[in-house]
């Protein structure tokens, strides 16, 4: 317990990282999955076959994989210092990698909150002379959001613990703190898991919150 | 000992294991199987002896020193040598081996719980170690040290020069974190060595740290591009772990690597591993007496 | 797939569409083009690289750690498959002192990442269990409390007259549960089971944090050996998602089957948007 007080900087430090990739990476596998989602309704055959390729390679391949190909990748191609707003360029590698794989997950719940959306929406849309992407726009993706929530906030939970494998390409978040601090004070090891363990079990009990209170104000009764 | 290289390499052909990074040796040295051995009945030397075989835990990361090469069912290194010698002076050979893979945090339990006989894994001597098993050696001192880029070697030549700078190594290394607490660097932790040194050719970081012994490997395969700069700025002092108390064992361990550091085969171990490099061959340290 | 967001395309539209189609994968092609281009340029293909990954030591280290990967993945599934189910009795129990205890387990095991678990077990419990029952646990912890909601949600799926007639033929609570309940829940849930053996399988990669010798590792030990890093990752991954994406199909084709088949009465349409959304989700891990 002591060990914890005593290392409260160093475990916020951890969780400041870690809240930072999270916050980051959520909002471009956002953007990314819905462009994807949208690829996999569209008429145009290569979109389509774009964004299921993008989804089977992705979804299929393992994390770790993603991110250590993320830091070796950016470098070798001669991106070796992009790291934004005084976060290191360790981070934006692994921001970037954890996005390309969440996208994948977010453009499978999109689409699949897309097809929840009552077919008589389409036609109506549709018959007013709405356009594909009007359509898709305006009617579709408002209410398809809100079937999307639910998916959307397991995805995010499972970023927000995916950020602690960024551990292994260069980042000092909250799961490398734990690691270091065990190491340094073995007699604690027990106290330090749970302490950092608690500290995820907040994040997943606010995102879930956050994204409930979301769907309540989003609901409508029909 | 030129002789023996060529012997190596050719031993290493018909293996079929030569591989562009860690050469084209087969990382062996010629170690003498012991025939005829003898010992006490009842002390562990004997037991092994006649048992014929040996479990002995080593690192499998580490190159140069305890690396399991792609595919091989042995692994090669300094620590693996080691683990040859002392199992060579009981009369089994490789083929009576059996190498068990340990990390950092499990050497004490594998030997407390007898899952192995003895361990030759990069073990430094501590004190507090010694509380709780024995620690025959060293066999090698090596010490942490900081790899750089050639351009860097001026502008940094210590720990002290790498306050607020990026600092890579394993996750969750001894010296990685030494670098934060005492030096003020920003740890940059990867799964791998050579991930490190890529991100240090490719300038993402400023230095590499870890044992003097592993850097100086992958300085060595790009001599223009990379340097190990200063004087170690700790001492890790390899020693082999035996079950505690065992004080006969332990005799027998320092005495057989004392054989091998006097007939020159510790040298030609050294050569066939580390030295593998280029790195010169050390003298080879005092050993600890058993208690 | 989803007509209902365009018209059938007319002869001007569908000459729009294929002009739109040859622009996207002409624009895609030259996308990975350029990727693959720079790296050749900066020479992650140089043939000597091929010539070092044939050495039929690379394809041992490869199948070694292929072997690991799956042993490893199919103590997991099992044991998470066991472990879940009890979990799962547990949390719908009519005692208090089952039910949340179980809840607690559940959503504690769900809320922390696997790699913390994984060092936890290990570093935790060094001299209990090696690398490979530190990996195996850690996922049967996490993977099993996910499986627990599953099959929550699978025996709630299950219709409530089912029960109600089992009680009255006098079956007990347990009996109910084991012989009426649970079986279905199973048989309803096993596409989204066969879901979690690809999380599964992608999360033994995690192992290389505790140096497992699984495909990652290996992967990582030819890096090291051939000097260059993105190949052998990337052949890695293909590997996983050949393996993964053949599991995702026989996922969906059971699931399928199922919803011909009418499985599970009023619970199939409930159960089949439960099944893959919430649980791909997941799989985000």
């Amino acid at each position: 317990m002591d060990t914890l007080v005593e290392n409260r900087a160093e475990i916020w430090e951890g969780f400041r990282l870690t809240l930072w990739m999270l916050l980051v990476s959520g909002i471009l596998a956002t953007v990314l999955g819905t462009v994807l989602a949208s690829f996999r309704v569209s008429p145009v055959g290569s979109l389509r076959a774009i964004g299921t390729s993008y989804v089977n390679v992705f979804r299929n391949t393992p994390l770790v994989i993603i991110l250590v190909l993320s830091a070796a990748f950016w470098p070798t191609v001669g991106l070796n210092s992009i790291g934004v707003l005084g976060y290191s360029t360790f981070v934006t590698f692994a921001v970037l990698g954890l996005s390309v794989y969440t996208a994948a997950f977010v453009c499978e719940a999109v689409r699949s909150g897309i097809n929840s959306v009552a077919t008589g929406q389409a036609e109506a849309a549709r018959s007013v002379g709405m356009t594909f992407t009007q359509s898709l726009r305006l009617v579709i993706l408002p209410q398809a959001l809100r079937a999307v929530i639910p998916p959307l906030t397991s995805i995010y939970i499972a970023l927000a613990k995916n950020t602690s494998v960024a551990a292994i390409v260069g980042v000092p978040e909250a799961a490398y703190v734990m690691r270091r601090l065990s190491n340094k004070f073995t007699s604690d090891v027990y106290a330090i898991f749970l302490g950092i363990a608690l500290g995820y079990v907040i994040i997943v009990l606010v995102l879930s919150g956050l994204l409930q209170l979301a769907e309540r104000r989003l609901a409508v009764a029909r | 000992m030129r002789f023996m290289r060529t012997k190596a390499a050719l031993g290493a052909t018909a293996l079929g294991l030569s591989l562009a990074a860690c050469g084209s040796d087969s990382n062996k040295a010629d170690v003498e199987v012991a025939e005829d051995v003898s010992f006490d009945a009842g002390t562990t030397m004997a037991d092994l002896s006649d048992a014929g075989t040996m479990r002995i835990g080593v690192k499998v990361d580490q190159p140069g020193i305890g690396f399991q090469e792609p595919g091989e069912d042995a692994p090669t290194g300094f620590d693996i040598e080691i683990g040859r010698i002392i199992a060579g002076g009981l009369g089994i050979d490789d083929d009576g081996i059996e190498w068990v893979e340990t990390v950092s945090d499990n050497r004490e339990p594998f030997l407390e719980q007898d899952k192995v006989d003895i361990v030759v894994a990069s073990y430094s001597i501590t004190d507090e170690r010694r509380q709780i098993v024995g620690q025959a050696g060293p066999y090698y001192v090596t010490g942490q040290q900081l790899l750089v880029r050639e351009d860097d070697k001026e502008s940094i030549t210590g720990p002290e020069d790498l306050e607020g700078k990026n600092v890579c190594s394993v996750t969750g290394s001894t010296s990685l974190d030494r670098m934060v607490d005492e030096y003020g660097s920003k740890p940059v932790p990867f799964a791998t060595y050579s991930e490190c040194v890529d991100q240090l050719t490719n300038e993402s970081v400023d230095a590499v740290t870890t044992d003097g012994a592993i850097l100086l490997g992958y300085a060595a395969e790009e001599p223009d591009e990379l340097e190990v700069v200063g004087e170690a700025f700790s001492e890790e002092r390899y020693g082999v772990g035996y079950s505690k108390d065992d004080t006969e064992f332990c005799q027998y361990i320092t005495d057989t690597i004392q054989a091998a550091m006097d007939d020159g085969t510790w040298a030609e171990a050294f050569e066939a591993t580390l030295g593998e490099s280029g790195v010169d061959t050390p003298e080879p340290p005092e050993m600890d007496p058993c208690e | 797939m989803s007509a209902v967001l365009f018209d059938v395309p007319g002869p001007q539209a569908q000459r729009r569409a294929r002009i739109g189609a040859a622009v996207a994968a002409v624009l895609a092609t030259v996308l990975v083009g350029l990727v693959l281009w720079k790296l050749a340029a900066e020479g992650e293909f140089e043939s000597e690289l091929w010539e070092d990954l044939r050495q039929p030591n690379i394809a041992r280290a490869i199948g070694q750690g292929l072997t690991s990967t799956l042993s490893a993945a199919a103590s997991a599934i099992v044991l998470s498959v066991v472990f879940g189910a009890v979990l799962a009795v547990a949390r719908l129990s009519d005692h208090r002192v089952f039910r949340i205890p179980a809840a607690v387990v559940i959503e504690f095991f769900r809320a922390v990442p696997l790699l913390l678990l994984i060092m936890f077990v290990f570093f935790g419990f060094s001299n209990l269990f090696s690398d490979y029952w530190s990996l195996v646990l850690a996922l049967m912890l996490y993977n099993g409390s996910v499986l627990a909601e599953v099959f929550r949600a699978g025996v709630n799926a299950v219709p409530r007259g089912q029960s109600e007639a089992a009680s009255a033929i006098g079956m007990r609570k347990s009996q109910v549960m084991s012989s009426v309940l649970l079986p279905q829940a199973v048989t309803i849930m096993l596409p989204a089971i066969i879901s979690q053996c690809v999380v599964v399988l992608k999360d033994t990669a995690l192992g290389v944090i505790i140096a497992y010798g699984d495909l990652v590792f290996q992967a990582n030990l030819i890096a090291e050996s051939v000097n260059h890093t993105i190949v052998p990752l990337a052949l890695a991954a293909l590997i996983f998602i050949v393996i993964n994406y053949s599991l995702s199909r026989l996922a969906t084709w059971l699931e399928r089957r199922f919803a011909e088949r009418g499985r599970g009465g009023a619970g199939g349409t409930g159960t089949a948007d439960l099944q893959l959304d919430p649980v791909r989700g997941g799989a985000g891990d």
